[in-house]
């Protein structure tokens, strides 16, 4: 049971400071010619590269992945890319939280880090989507709703974050104009993002216009369907100087559950699994939302963007939609989110999201995000959600010195 | 499409709208559960079935344009989640109306309906859907 009395065998104090440094990750979008090892190991490469590190130091590979089982008809995958990284010696595991599955195995490569059982340990997230059509990667995202009580009555994954989205829309009056914000902010973000699947701009009324895929969410208020892959290098971080010059620190970290099916939640439009997450992550790096510099949220679709602003204290509940509208989520607003592009626009290689957003907020605190740089961030926040938000999980980032 | 067996196991509750009432607390579930999520240990073998009313309000709907393989025949449909008379909700089509006329709040009552056209492995998926009523 969770309580203010909980007591930890090891106090937070004894954990060790862990720090980000390598990261890196393969452009996303459909990637005929690359198959999912090949992403992974791209991905790594690029990381390793990045820390400085030749491979023999590795000592843990995770990889976040959803479904190669499913997509690719291959289990196991942990292994597979050790073993085509040319490390097969080394411990592999696979971690799989739905769509939070890359934010969750970095949580998991931390927290070997931080107990003392590993110095070295490399987090990769791959997704191979688009070797099944896209309608069959739909259904396959579907599967991780509650497949006997939600999907099998007809509801799609889209479907459940349109009643959420309807349900935001009639309690506090978000409008589509709002929702089409989001969009319109992320893509234009992507256009500065040269490894976004759409990196160009897109018009306001485009988006209202699309095609209707689940009232009121149309096309364009939808992430697409994508194959990519993202890695980061973590050790501890009385070592980290001595790899690369601009480490970043993994200042918290908070995981959160919730109920499998929306309509078990009380308060359809409000994630209790990320307030959760966001709660503790925020206790264990000793700050607030309001010392955030930027964010990458879990925006699948533009109305979850909009709640999870508000889940993750940035906004007061009900304000998301507004706050987006007058431009306060925009690159060196308020608060700037996704400045990658963020799932919508940079793209959704879905077990690969979590990683994709901590190499963003790497290069973010590093100040090494070109055009699309924060003026001079302290602490980066990323926020990843598994399904319609079962599972979700919160990293702080914090800028070396 | 999940395998047969497992839309199988559930059958009964999904045709008659069968939950499930934890003896500990009273709160009532559906779909049934093993475990009360309030009393956690306490409640196990402590779970009754109990039959739904079947009639509830729409708390909040779509119409899906793009479904999935099995519901194409339908497409555009609406789903709804419904907060049923027990306090109790769930999710299902909601049938005979148009999306103009559907509104948060609105009285439906639950039916017993084919729920997908055969699907690719012969199967034939029951399970109730919604109609509006008057009050
Ligand atoms: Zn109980």
């Amino acid at each position: 049971m969770l309580s203010s009395e909980k007591r930890y065998l090891l106090e937070v104090s004894d954990l060790r400071d862990v720090a980000i440094i390598g990261v890196g990750e393969t452009r996303l979008g459909e990637l005929w010619d690359k198959s999912l090892r090949e992403l992974g190991i791209e991905a790594g490469l690029k990381a390793l590269k990045d820390a400085g590190l030749k491979g023999d130091e590795v000592e843990k590979l995770y990889v976040g992945n959803m479904s190669a089982g499913k997509l690719i008809d291959q289990e196991h995958i942990a292994p597979l890319i050790a073993d085509y990284a040319g490390i097969s010696e080394v411990p592999s595991t696979r971690v799989e939280s739905g769509s939070a599955s890359g934010g969750i195995a970095l949580a998991e490569g931390f927290k070997a880090v931080a107990s003392g059982m590993e110095d070295i340990v490399v987090v990769g997230g791959a997704e191979k989507m688009t070797d099944v059509g896209e309608q069959e990667a739909k259904d396959i995202l579907s599967s991780t709703a509650d497949q006997e009580w939600e999907t099998v009555f007809g509801a799609t994954f889209v479907s459940l974050y349109a009643m959420m989205a309807r349900y935001h829309m009639e309690k506090y009056g978000t409008t589509k104009d709002q929702l089409a914000q989001v969009a319109v902010k992320n893509h234009s973000n992507a256009a500065k993002n040269p490894n976004a699947q759409f990196p160009r701009e897109i018009k306001k009324e485009f988006v209202k216009n699309a095609p209707m895929v689940a009232d009121p969410l149309g096309m364009f208020d939808c992430a697409p369907i994508s194959d990519g892959a993202a890695s980061v290098v973590l050790c501890p971080a009385e070592r980290a100087e001595s790899f690369h010059g601009k480490p970043v620190k993994i200042a918290g970290i908070g995981q959160g559950g919730d109920y499998m099916s929306v309509h078990e939640r009380k308060h359809i439009c409000t994630m209790k699994a990320t307030e959760r997450a966001a709660k503790k992550a925020y206790s264990r790096a000793g700050i607030g939302p309001r010392d955030i510099d930027f964010a990458e949220v879990h925006d699948n679709y533009t109305i979850t963007e909009i709640m999870s602003i508000e889940d993750l204290g940035f906004f007061k509940k009900g304000e998301g939609g507004k706050a987006t509208e007058e431009g306060k989520t925009d690159i060196n607003s308020h608060i700037p989110i996704n400045t990658s592009g963020g799932l919508k626009a940079k793209g959704r290689p879905v077990g690969a999201v979590g990683l994709n957003q901590a190499v963003e907020a790497v290069l973010q605190l590093r100040e090494d995000a070109g055009e699309r740089q924060v003026n001079e961030p302290r602490y980066g926040l990323i926020h990843n959600i598994g399904g319609t938000g079962a599972s979700s999980i919160v990293h702080i980032l914090k800028r070396w010195s | 499409m999940m395998p047969i067996p497992r839309f199988w196991r559930e059958i009964k509750q999904r045709y008659k709208g069968i939950g499930s009432v934890c003896k500990n607390c009273e709160k009532m579930y559906f779909p049934p559960r093993k475990i009360c999520p309030e009393c956690r240990r306490e409640s196990f073998q402590n779970m009754e079935p109990v039959e739904l009313d079947g009639r509830g309000e729409v708390v909040t709907y779509t119409e899906i344009h793009e479904p999935h393989t099995e519901f194409d025949k339908h497409s555009p449909y609406i789903m709804a989640i419904v907060e049923m008379k027990e306090g109790v909700r769930l999710t299902g089509h909601l049938v005979n109306v148009d999306l103009e006329d559907v509104e948060s709040g609105m009285k439906v009552e639950a039916t017993m309906r084919k729920l997908g056209e055969e699907s690719r492995d012969g199967m034939i998926y029951y399970g109730y859907k919604f109609w509006p009523v008057d009050e």
